[in-house]
């Protein structure tokens, strides 16, 4: 019988609740549900501010939303890029020693070691935009200005010879620059290209004539060693 | 009682042996007969006599010394310097399935940044109703989760592409580690904020300089994501994320954004260098996949491995390795002693769960000749582990990630082995 009424008594609850969140101005739930529950805000944190969410969300996308007013030209992107940037990219952005580079290798995609560079691989210039504003020089991240990055990205440009020396980037034109690779990605196909190669079920006995050793990282020898020839981590068992 | 085990016969134990087709030398199948006194039994040692450590003397502690060759390593010709760099989880040496946090690898684009809880803070914004800010003490006041995946560089047996390279599972297959963690649902914190209906991916960044953004479909979001702050029962390591990281099931490293400051929800995808520059697989036409999210099913034979010698000899010997999928549980691993041409079902040591390690043996009588090991992982979905050239003959050598290809290990006669391909 106890337990009849707790159960009553636990529906009347569930039943005022809507009532009383609407009191307070709180939304309501059209059909309260276990899950419609378990979805509901808890009220945790505080409403973020405009200030904030401008100091942080800098992204920007391709078709170039989020960027800010500005501008930049070759000239003063050249003498920005001396400064800032070519002791590891090179005086033309051509990469030095490790370092990236970030022109030239066009054409070279379907080579043996294609050089993939912003000239030659990016799809996007707002991802030139985005990356060099947010987390270049590396070491003294987000110290440009917009018109900075703009006039730094105009170098860029020029460099990979996509525009002229005298060309100037802003927020306005900065939807008719098209990198040279924006149509060479295809979103992940191996669904159809690669999984259903891979299934089934595979062969157990007597799957191939003859195994011959094909490769040897010997050859290459360039694994940490130990100081005795043998692969740092070496031990026994 | 009844059903008593009835113990084989010496007679029945040598016709086992024989017919697995195994012939040992009667000395190689029994314990070795000691011609002396074992003076480490027979005399009393210190630490039989003296006192060992008090229980103030180690805090919080480190392996013991005698294993201080299990740790982290890196390949300095791989980076351009250390800080945007990669190093190596010492899986060769490791066991089971929990990856220890203290050498669990690392992959930083702007170094390992350190923040205080208190200076800590989530931006949760874009297309939803309330655009939020959380503290750390916001977030463990959410209800948790807790599971173990995992983390899986996409560029993990990268250099493995073009052929046999670096000797050793550690630094062929050791950008990964697999942890238990405890976290909040990315769902919960995005209804918190309340989703728009035109909000279809989330764009996730980290509170360090390279802020490492990228964007994930609404629908994985709204799935298995966390925001985890607990790895291995403590905090994350300041290398892991401290004190906040994202944990992605199944999907390529890079997307685990560590130091997680903000999750803006998006209409589309922004294409960020890390998905444009980096984490596009190129193909031998000069095409590129992008957005090649979930890893898919691997294995790799551990010990003997180039970096595990056997030293013991003929007999007995225990073969392991490990097997993942981002696809799913694992099933099955199959090993092969031959190259590839004859397999057999090893033995999972636990059940595989969904985007988490699983741990195989196969225990062998090894009569001393070269063996070509390799491991095969099957996961729930059928998806069978292809070979190199398998893999190759669709993507070319040039797509540097997702290289999950079967690795051939050859084992000599005085048990050293080395990184090889075979026909």
């Amino acid at each position: 019988m106890s337990k009849f009424r707790n159960a009553v008594s636990l529906l009347v609850l569930l039943a005022a609740s809507p009532a009383a969140a609407q009191s307070d101005g709180s939304p309501v739930p059209a059909a309260p549900s276990a899950e419609a529950k378990a979805s509901a805000p808890l009220g945790i944190g505080r409403t973020a501010l405009p200030e904030e969410i401008a100091a942080w969300d800098k992204d920007i996308s391709p078709d170039g939303l989020g960027l800010p007013e500005g501008s930049g030209d070759v000239a003063s992107g050249e003498a920005l890029f001396t400064d800032y940037c070519a002791s590891c990219h090179g005086d033309f952005a051509e990469g030095l020693d490790n370092w990236p580079a970030l022109a030239g290798g066009e054409g070279t995609l379907d080579h043996d070691d294609p050089e993939k560079t912003i000239g030659s691989y990016w799809p996007y210039l707002s991802t030139v935009w985005d990356y060099v504003h947010r987390s270049m020089p590396f070491g003294n991240a987000q110290s440009l200005t917009a018109d900075e990055t703009y006039a730094i990205t105009a170098y860029i440009l020029y460099s990979n010879y996509l525009v002229e020396d005298d060309f100037t980037l802003s927020h306005t034109n900065f939807g008719e620059v098209e990198l040279p690779n924006a149509g060479g990605f295809v979103e992940d196909d191996r669904a159809e290209t690669e999984y259903p190669i891979f299934a089934g079920e595979p062969c157990m006995e007597n799957c191939k004539d003859a195994v011959e050793i094909t490769k040897h990282a010997s050859v290459l020898d360039v694994t940490p060693e130990d100081g005795s020839d043998a692969p740092e981590g070496a031990e026994g068992m | 009682m009844t059903g008593q085990p009835r113990r084989p016969s010496r007679r029945a134990f040598m016709q086992a042996g024989l017919a697995a087709g195994v012939a040992l030398p009667a000395a190689a199948a029994m314990a070795r007969a000691q011609p002396a006194p074992d003076p480490l039994i027979t005399e009393v040692q210190d630490w039989a006599r003296f006192l060992g450590d008090g229980v103030d003397e180690t805090p919080y502690g480190l392996p013991i010394h005698f294993e201080s060759d299990v740790i982290r390593r890196n390949v300095p010709w791989l980076t351009a310097d250390t800080i945007s760099s990669i190093n190596f989880t010492p899986i060769h040496q490791l066991d089971g399935t929990i990856t220890p946090a203290g050498c669990a690898f690392e992959r930083h684009h702007s170094g390992a940044i350190e923040i205080a809880k208190p200076d800590y803070r989530l931006m949760l914004h874009g297309l939803v109703d309330r655009e939020l800010i959380f503290t750390y003490e916001d977030l463990e006041r959410f209800p948790r989760t807790q599971a173990v995946y995992f983390c899986e560089c996409a560029a993990n047996s990268g250099m493995e592409w073009a052929g046999a390279q670096l000797n050793g599972s550690q630094f062929t297959h050791g950008m990964i580690h697999n942890m238990e963690y405890v976290g909040v649902p990315l769902k919960t914190l995005l209804a918190e904020a309340g989703v728009r209906p035109e909000g279809k991916w989330i764009f996730v960044e980290g509170a360090d300089a390279s802020s490492n953004g990228r964007s994930i479909p609404i629908e994985k979001a709204l799935d298995d994501v966390m925001v985890a702050f607990k790895a291995n029962g403590e905090a994350l390591r300041k290398e892991h994320g401290y004190p906040a990281r994202l944990v992605v099931p199944g999907w390529e490293g890079n997307l685990w954004i560590k130091w997680l400051r903000r999750i803006e929800v998006t209409a589309g995808p922004v294409e960020s260098r890390e998905e444009t520059s980096k984490y596009t697989d190129t193909l031998a036409d000069g095409t590129s996949r992008k957005w090649t999210w979930v890893m898919d099913a691997k294995s790799v034979i551990t010990a003997p491995s180039p970096q595990v010698t056997i030293k013991h000899g003929p007999g007995p010997l225990v073969i392991t390795g490990l097997a993942w999928s981002g696809r799913g549980a694992i099933t099955r691993v199959d090993v092969s002693l031959d190259g590839g041409k004859n397999w057999r079902p090893a033995r999972l040591a636990q059940p595989g769960t969904p985007m988490a390690m699983t741990r195989f043996y196969l225990d062998h009588a090894w009569d001393g000749e070269e063996m070509l090991l390799q491991s095969r992982a099957m996961d729930e979905t059928g998806y069978v582990q292809p070979t190199k050239d398998a893999l190759r003959e669709i993507r070319g050598e040039n797509s540097v990630y997702h290289n999950n290809g079967i690795q051939t290990w050859w084992i000599k006669k005085d048990g050293s082995g080395e990184n090889v391909e075979v026909s």
